[in-house]
């Protein structure tokens, strides 16, 4: 068996795809550099290439769909240790068959690619609902997150399109980084919250004038609208898992405002 | 923000959550000239849900809860000795930019008490409606109520600025109307439905020759009727659904279970509980009409005017079908592929997308997830031991029944996942 090595991005996961053709391995574990100490057979350190890279993504878009292959950076972007591996076996079977395998469910990777994307999806599609803007007194929207799976890139374009007249930031706060957008373009950036932002103390003291008062009106909605002989709190608790509500004023006790 | 918009926020959410839509999807609006707001592409997005697990997409509120009229369902009837409150439309629209910059919602639903006239009401709900589109750059989405008896211009200019316009019906027949709310003429509702079905289906038939043709209504009309204060049976309502999407070509018909709020007698006292297992079923059957072929004469007739409470309507009908089964999924056509029980529009794709890859077996069935414990009933797939295929539609509803058992809870929603 070997073992290839790569820095956990995704280029470096196409990289050392490439390479198990260049360098026609067999029985091929993948792995990043910072997972177990490998204890059998070879081990090979995968050099990020650009290019090959590239050359991996264009060959899998000859065999499956423009969105097909989307699907298969999200299925990357669930962070599971045995997703470079499940890639791995899903590349392997398109390079074999050469047509179009995104819709064999009867495949064991096939199927377990779309299972996780279904659920990175469902972690983009809560964030795009449960980000909390907060007004700073010099007009930049805030808000910040810790999504189960690393789906900033999925959101950008959806929060660009509907925010495209003020400036917003969204955090990361489990993988430090956060999308910032200036009015013209998303960018990444690495942040420098203060700790007490991060650790979810108040953070009012950078909101404007403003916040405080929205963020009370939108509790007072929340609290208005429920119907009390309807309760159904199991049911609450599903569409809104409890991870989520400390960044959610609408779950904050009254009066008081949100962390980070 | 003061402490008055606190407390008419309070009085005037409160009014409107009765209405039940919460949909904020299938608008065309896109974000223009870097505005603000985006309702297109839309699946609609649930920013919260209610403490009953209710979505919470749009603002809901109503501009106000006086009314001239004193409808006996109603809260803000006039004759209920009630808290009483108005916004202004620029509160409104400073409330609504406000929820919206920080991503609280998708955007605005406005409904009203109806104070002095239906064009005055209408008036002010359009007003705010073109001031946020024109002022403020606003794309998001806005679904306006349409005021029974307000002119056709105001509910012209009404669709040109709103996604999404209604007209409750409230009661499901004429004469629970006019039994409960004397004051109102059935036809008045209606008029407004008709007018909007012919304005949206003009702009449609133009919007294919002319591609710069401003919006009208892009997420079309809905309705409401209130279920379960009046004695109508389930298929008089269906069948009233059914007029609603083929005659008004209405998006969607909300049901809303009654949550007694009156001493009146003509109405279910209060303390009895909301129907809610019936609002599902009948949210159930509803979703069988729109997205399964289904007509409401298969899922309930005058004989059996009822759907049944303890399973679903899509199994119901398949036990009273069983000389359509057993399926094969390797193939049936699409069609009844989603028919079968347990089975939703999306498994049928994935059936019918992999089946030209391979034979599918219960195994395969097993691995996409399809293969529950309804389907095995209907379908044609050997399975490893078992042989069922003798049981009379007692025997499997009792299997089934006492299988999901556990799963069954008193506490319905809408927003139960549906099948
Ligand atoms: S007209 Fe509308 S708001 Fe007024 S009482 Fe009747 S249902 Fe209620």
């Amino acid at each position: 068996m070997t073992t290839l090595l790569f820095d956990g991005s995704f280029p470096g996961l196409l990289t050392a795809i490439f390479e198990v053709y260049e360098y026609k391995l067999n029985d091929v574990r993948l792995a990043t550099a910072d997972s177990n100490p490998v204890l059998f057979g070879e081990q090979r350190e995968v050099v990020t290439d650009a290019s090959k890279a590239k050359r991996v993504w264009q060959g899998i878009g000859n065999c499956i769909s423009g969105e097909a292959r989307h699907q298969l950076y999200q299925a990357y972007l669930s962070e599971l240790d045995t997703m470079p591996q499940t890639l791995l076996a899903y590349f392997q079977y398109a390079f074999f068959k050469q047509t179009n395998v995104h819709e064999d469910f009867s495949h064991p990777a096939v199927l377990t690619v779309h299972q996780t994307v279904r659920k990175v999806y469902r972690e983009k599609h809560r964030m795009e609902a449960f980000v909390r803007f907060s007004e700073t007194t010099d007009g930049l929207f805030y808000a910040v997150v810790e999504p189960d799976f690393d789906v900033l890139p999925l959101i950008a374009e959806h929060f660009e399109k509907r925010y495209a007249d003020q400036r917003w930031v969204i955090y990361d706060c489990r993988r430090k980084y956060g999308i910032f957008y200036d009015l013209s373009s998303v960018q990444v950036v690495e942040m420098n919250f203060s700790p007490d932002m991060l650790q979810g103390k108040d953070a009012s003291a950078a909101w404007n004038e403003k916040e405080a008062g929205f963020q009370h009106l939108w509790q007072q909605y929340f609290n208005s609208v429920n119907i009390a002989s309807r309760k159904n709190t199991a049911l609450h608790i599903r569409h809104m898992p409890l991870r989520y509500w400390k960044y959610l004023p609408e779950k904050q006790p009254a009066g008081t405002g949100m962390a980070g | 923000m003061n402490d008055r918009i606190s407390e008419k926020l309070q009085i005037l959410a409160d009014a409107a959550k009765y209405d039940v839509s919460c949909a904020s999807s299938g608008s065309k609006r896109e974000n223009e000239n870097k505005g603000l707001g985006n309702a297109a592409g839309g699946m609609g997005i649930c920013h919260a849900y209610t403490e009953d697990g209710r979505c919470v997409s749009l603002l809901k509120i109503l501009l106000t809860n006086y009314c001239i009229y004193n409808c006996a369902y109603c809260v803000s009837r006039s004759s209920n000795d009630i808290k009483r409150a108005a916004f202004t439309v620029d509160e409104v629209v400073e409330l609504t930019i406000g929820f919206y910059r920080r991503n609280y919602i998708e955007g605005l639903f406005l409904s009203s008490g109806i104070f002095k006239n239906a064009d005055y009401t209408m008036e002010r709900l359009v007003l705010i409606a073109k001031k946020l589109r024109t002022e403020h750059n606003f794309h998001g989405y806005i679904h306006l109520k349409a005021i029974p008896g307000a002119s056709d211009e105001l509910l012209q200019q009404a669709g040109r600025y709103a996604d999404r316009l209604s007209v409750n019906v409230e009661m499901p027949t004429e004469q629970s109307l006019k039994l409960l709310a004397p004051e109102k003429n059935r036809n008045d509702m209606l008029k407004p439905m008709q007018y909007l079905k012919q304005a949206i289906t003009q702009y449609e038939a133009e919007k294919k020759t002319s591609r710069h043709l401003p919006l009208f209504a892009p997420a079309g009309q809905s309705t409401q009727m209130v279920i379960g204060a009046t004695p109508e049976n389930d298929w008089q309502i269906l069948m009233m659904s059914s007029y609603f999407y083929q005659k008004m070509r209405m998006k969607r018909v909300y049901y809303s279970g009654y949550v007694p709020i009156s001493n009146d007698n003509r109405l279910p006292a209060i303390g009895t509980p909301v129907p809610m297992i019936r609002e599902n079923r009948l949210y159930q059957a509803d979703w069988l009409m729109r997205f399964y072929g289904f007509t409401a004469g298969e899922l309930v007739a005058p004989d059996s005017p009822h759907l049944d409470m303890d399973i679903d309507p899509k199994l119901g009908w398949a036990l009273r079908n069983l000389h359509l089964f057993p399926v094969d999924v390797n193939r049936a056509d699409a069609a009844l592929i989603m028919r079968v029980p347990g089975i939703g529009v999306q498994s049928a794709q994935k059936i019918i997308a992999a089946r030209r890859f391979s034979r599918l077996t219960w195994d395969h069935l097993k691995q996409m997830g399809i293969a529950g414990s309804r389907a095995r009933y209907f379908l044609d797939c050997r399975i490893p031991g078992d042989n069922r295929r003798d049981l009379t539609p007692m025997q499997i509803k009792q299997q089934i029944l006492s299988l999901q058992h556990s799963k069954y809870q008193p506490n319905f929603s809408p927003q139960l996942k549906l099948f």
